[in-house]
């Protein structure tokens, strides 16, 4: 069946398409260029509207055990959100920890139609991909969690054959179905389980005597040479601290060009000025990021209001336990595999600290000039939840709307912040590479992200409204795989989205010496700790697409 | 899921296979066939070997206790469903894609979930949802604790394997030479016979009812904190002996006090895991210590793991309204039951033979493994298999972290919970 979508303003950044008028034809899922006497069988009038490719969230926690955890720890999150279920659809919750049901049909409601679970513990794959499982419509997929696991840090401290670090990175991808690799709180999260309370980029880990900074480099050189798209998918030391900025450029100088990502740079942009000693570093890592182009970042804004951060490190949340509002929080040590640190927080926009943090996300997309380095992420739900997008990019694209906004902040935050000075007011054309075009590009999404022939069908049609939060909030129609799914924002049909993996090449014989570290300190065999393809496919529940890897190298 | 490549070599030998009886989940056993079904090779326990080789009685779906075909039985048991004005789903003893099948048919016939165990879960969801908790895993206490605190609880008894593959063990990773390792025994009537070996210095043993641990814990947190605590005797215990638990505790490098929420059968035991917790958060202000809570046995862990991530809430939530609803009292089993709030109960029990249904005249469809210890004869009787020995499946340790694949050793042909339940849903 040949579906028709006519005369819409096309945002299609990956093939230079900024707003002009254009036809897009859907065929078998895909779209194409039909023969010049096909005949169309459907076909939708755009004129007036904007098309772009469905949204992609290439950070997002969706899925796996810390969230549901999050989820447990915090019932009244759910409590006057509960979604009933209609003809279509599940019943489910939403707000900062949704269920699952409801996750997928939001963001399919939002027009996104991927989104990327960041930290996957590979202890915790099997769980993190049942309940991808269980996110409807959108597709999914995962980042493996390395760096605070024993096995590497062994590799690291008994200086292994580079290669063989390689193979096991690789091996890990496989055995988790990861698309891409994480670092959390390099070797911090290990380290807190020796009783060590920070680590920085060149402090030593107590037992293993390794440092971040030689975490990082290996990790992001291993990622280059076995051909992964996606750069090592770095959440840097000293989260959350004050000077933590410091921290950030030097790890973008230790790079050395290596590409590597860094995640929820928010978080990691901040300074020393002033009298709360707390002040926006965001100019400084602007300018770094605007000179290395081997940097990508996405931002984690704070949005106000009610929330829960989960996240794999254990060392830094275990200090933010101090400020857990309501007081109750989770910190795990998990499976000499990695760690997680679950606290509820509260963003006041009266808070010194949390107006700031707001302001600082904001500068920091301002400041970026490359919009294919910046991805536009609240860390979902960390800053906030990801229902607070179309907000976020009202934020970005108006700048009164922002200027009024910064009226109803705390005032004396943005006297530490470069904010009320920035004009900048982002494009439909900006705005579609940083939540589409550039995290396809970034993850390696081959036919995802754009609108030329051959891609897949995953497009969404927005009304061309001034009000850009309405706009976003709202789309008219959303196609998953050429599929109507959405219409009005309202779901019309549910499909499941699949699980994209990337399969980078190792030597089996890694296997070796995994078996003999399974089988004398772990409580799971090697043979179980992988997972089949069977298990994401699942009787046609889901399926996997391979992404693909370049060609490994020395 | 199709077949696991993990560990069917020839003849129907298994390797690898994880248990689905207790809720350490031992993947390591190794079974073979046996002419009356299954033999555990290597690695089995009392449990695993009870669950395994327990020769299958032929059963038959049956209404009313009469045999009729599958087909018959699913669309009485439609019929029910639809007629009943608020049905429990209770038992739960399924696995992953059994629980998601309940959620689905109770979402769609605004029913209420809840699992067989949950009392015992709720002793610690009480806490987890009011203050939290420093926790660890199996792996992670197996290579790095130094101290074990066994809290009120016959850990042996739920876990026959727990001491052997967690505490005993000879090797860990970080020592050539691993250290000798304390294990403090707070309670009392609590086996210790699997506590040995060259791994094990010493055994303390500080005899206390279950139902004084909370105060005791609570006075060892006061302790720690430089506290004033008065009297000779804590909980029933020479106060010397509280402060010299507070000290080791406190001197561990890596301490562990390990709990099973079922062995916890007193009142208000919520509030001697909150105890516990709590001691542990302010240890971890200067030093390393966990909480290891186990139990989940019966898919405990993977029916309040997928409610939560399905409908954000851990069991005892009804979808009558449509929408999820929460109260961990009022949809408990008992409470429903006792109130006659439900008029149909549907109880799913595949793993062992003792997950019988409560007592009640509220009318019950059972989905039970074979031999199931039934109290009288429920309205409807479908026999189902066993996730892990029937068929293949999903299913959540007790560290809430790990979950592993069960393998089908086909053991016999009985039908998937979840299928049954499918079947149910789409006659509906």
């Amino acid at each position: 069946m040949l579906i028709k979508l006519t005369g819409g303003k096309v945002y299609d950044p990956t093939n230079g398409v900024d707003g002009e008028i254009r036809d897009i034809f859907i065929e078998n899922g895909r779209i194409v260029t039909p023969a010049p006497d096909a005949k169309v069988h459907q076909e939708y009038a755009l004129h007036g509207r904007v098309v772009m490719a469905g949204g992609i969230d290439p950070h997002s926690h969706i899925g796996g055990g810390k969230v549901t955890i999050a989820r447990m720890l915090m019932p009244e999150d759910h409590l006057g959100n509960e979604v009933a279920r209609t003809e279509l659809t599940r019943s489910g919750c939403g707000h900062a920890i949704p269920s699952t049901l409801t996750a997928g049909y939001r963001y399919a409601e939002m027009g996104y139609t991927a989104a990327f679970e960041p930290a996957m513990l590979p202890a915790n794959a099997r769980q993190a991909h049942m309940e991808m499982g269980d996110t409807p419509i959108i597709d999914k997929g995962a980042f493996v969690m390395l760096g605070s696991d024993d096995f590497f840090l062994r590799q690291l401290a008994a200086k292994a054959d580079f290669s063989a670090i390689k193979d096991y990175m690789a091996w890990t991808m496989h055995a988790a179905q990861a698309i891409a690799v994480k670092v959390v709180n390099p070797g911090g999260i290990s380290a807190f389980k020796f009783n060590q309370r920070k680590l920085d980029l060149d402090e030593q880990h107590t037992y293993y005597g390794v440092t971040p900074r030689d975490i990082i480099v290996t990790l992001a050189r291993g990622l280059k040479e076995l051909g992964v798209v996606h750069p090592i998918h770095i959440h840097g030391c000293n989260l959350g601290i004050p000077g933590g900025v410091e921290t950030t450029l030097e790890t973008i100088r230790g790079a050395n060009g290596l590409p590597i990502h860094l995640t929820h740079i928010q978080f990691h942009s901040y300074d020393t000025e002033g009298d709360m000693k707390f002040s926006s570093g965001a100019v400084r890592i602007a300018e770094a990021v605007n000179a290395n182009p081997n940097v990508s970042i996405d931002i984690g804004q704070v949005m106000f209001g009610q929330t829960c951060t989960a996240s794999g490190d254990s060392m830094r949340q275990f200090v933010n336990t101090r400020s857990a509002d309501p007081k109750k929080w989770v910190v795990m040590d998990i499976e000499c595999d990695a760690g997680c640190g679950v606290v509820p927080f509260k963003y006041r926009d009266k808070s010194f600290v949390n107006a700031l943090q707001w302001a600082i996300g904001l500068e920091l997309f301002l400041l970026v000039n490359d919009p294919w380095r910046i991805f536009l992420t609240t860390d979902h739900p960390n800053g906030g939840p990801f229902t607070c997008y179309p907000h976020l990019i009202r934020l970005l694209m108006d700048k009164s709307f922002r200027s009024d906004m910064m009226q109803t902040i705390n005032q004396d935050a943005l006297k530490y912040s470069s904010l009320g000075s920035l004009d900048r007011e982002y494009s439909l054309y900006e705005i579609a590479i940083m939540t589409r075009a550039g995290p396809a590009k970034s993850l390696g999404l081959k036919d995802r992200g754009h609108l030329a022939a051959g891609a897949c069908a995953d497009i969404t049609v927005y009304e061309d409204n001034p009000n850009r939060e309405t706009m976003f909030e709202t789309p008219e129609l959303v196609f998953k795989n050429g599929e109507l799914i959405v219409r009005n924002g309202r779901i019309i049909k549910v499909v499941n989205g699949a699980t994209h993996v990337a399969r980078p090449s190792f030597d089996r014989g890694i296997e070796r010496s995994l078996k003999s570290y399974f089988d004398d300190f772990h409580t799971v065999r090697m043979e179980n700790f992988r997972l089949s393809d069977d298990e994401i496919i699942d009787r046609g529940r889901g399926s996997i697409i391979v992404q693909p890897t370049g060609a490994r190298t020395t | 899921m199709g077949e696991r490549d993990a560990g069917q070599a020839a003849s129907n030998h298994y390797q690898n296979v994880a248990c689905p009886f207790c809720g350490i989940l031992c993947d390591d056993l190794e079974i073979g066939p046996d002419k009356n079904g299954l033999k555990v090779l290597k690695n089995g326990c009392v449990k695993s070997v009870s669950g395994f080789e327990r020769h299958l009685i032929d059963a038959k779906p049956q209404i009313d206790g009469k045999d009729v075909s599958i087909e018959d039985a699913i669309k009485a048991a439609a019929e029910l469903i639809k007629a009943s004005n608020l049905p429990l789903y209770g038992g739960l003893g399924t696995d992953v894609e059994g629980m998601r099948a309940v959620m689905s048919l109770a979402d769609l016939s605004g029913g209420v979930v809840d699992h067989a165990l949950s009392e015992g879960q709720y002793r610690n969801f009480r806490v987890l949802q009011s203050g939290g908790w420093v926790m660890t895993t199996l792996t992670e206490a197996r290579n790095r604790a130094d101290l074990f605190v066994i809290v009120g609880s016959d850990v042996h008894a739920i876990h026959p394997r727990f001491f052997e593959r967690i505490v005993c063990t000879e090797k860990s990773m970080f020592w050539d030479a691993p250290p000798k390792r304390t294990v403090v025994i707070l309670g009392e009537n609590i086996d210790q016979s699997a506590i040995t070996g060259p791994r094990i210095g010493e055994i303390v043993n500080l005899p206390c009812k279950g139902d004084r641990i909370g105060e005791i814990l609570v006075a060892m947190r006061a302790l720690a904190k430089g506290v004033p605590v008065t009297g000779d005797s804590i909980g029933g215990l020479p106060r010397a002996a509280v402060e010299d638990l507070v000290a080791r505790c406190k001197a561990a490098s890596y301490g562990v006090m390990v709990w099973a929420p079922p062995s916890l059968a007193f009142p208000n035991a919520d509030l001697t895991v909150q105890a516990v917790s709590e001691f542990i958060k302010d240890i971890n202000l200067t030093s390393r210590f966990a909480g290891l809570s186990l139990g989940g046995n019966e898919g405990a862990v993977s029916a309040a793991a997928v409610c939560a991530w399905q409908s954000g809430f851990p069991l005892r939530v009804s979808f009558a309204s449509g929408k999820p609803e929460y109260d961990a009292e009022r949809f408990s089993t008992a409470r429903l039951l006792a109130d006659k709030a439900t008029d149909l109960m549907v109880w799913i029990a595949s793993y062992t033979p003792d997950l019988a249904p409560p007592v009640t005249d509220t009318p019950i469809i059972v989905l039970g493994t074979p031999g199931l210890k039934l109290n009288g004869t429920p309205k409807i009787f479908i026999p189902v298999g066993t996730p892990g020995a029937d068929h293949a499946g999903l299913i959540v340790r007790c560290d809430n972290v790990v979950s592993l694949p069960l393998q089908n050793l086909h053991r016999s042909q009985l039908p998937r919970a979840a299928d049954v339940l499918a079947s149910i849903e789409a006659a509906l």
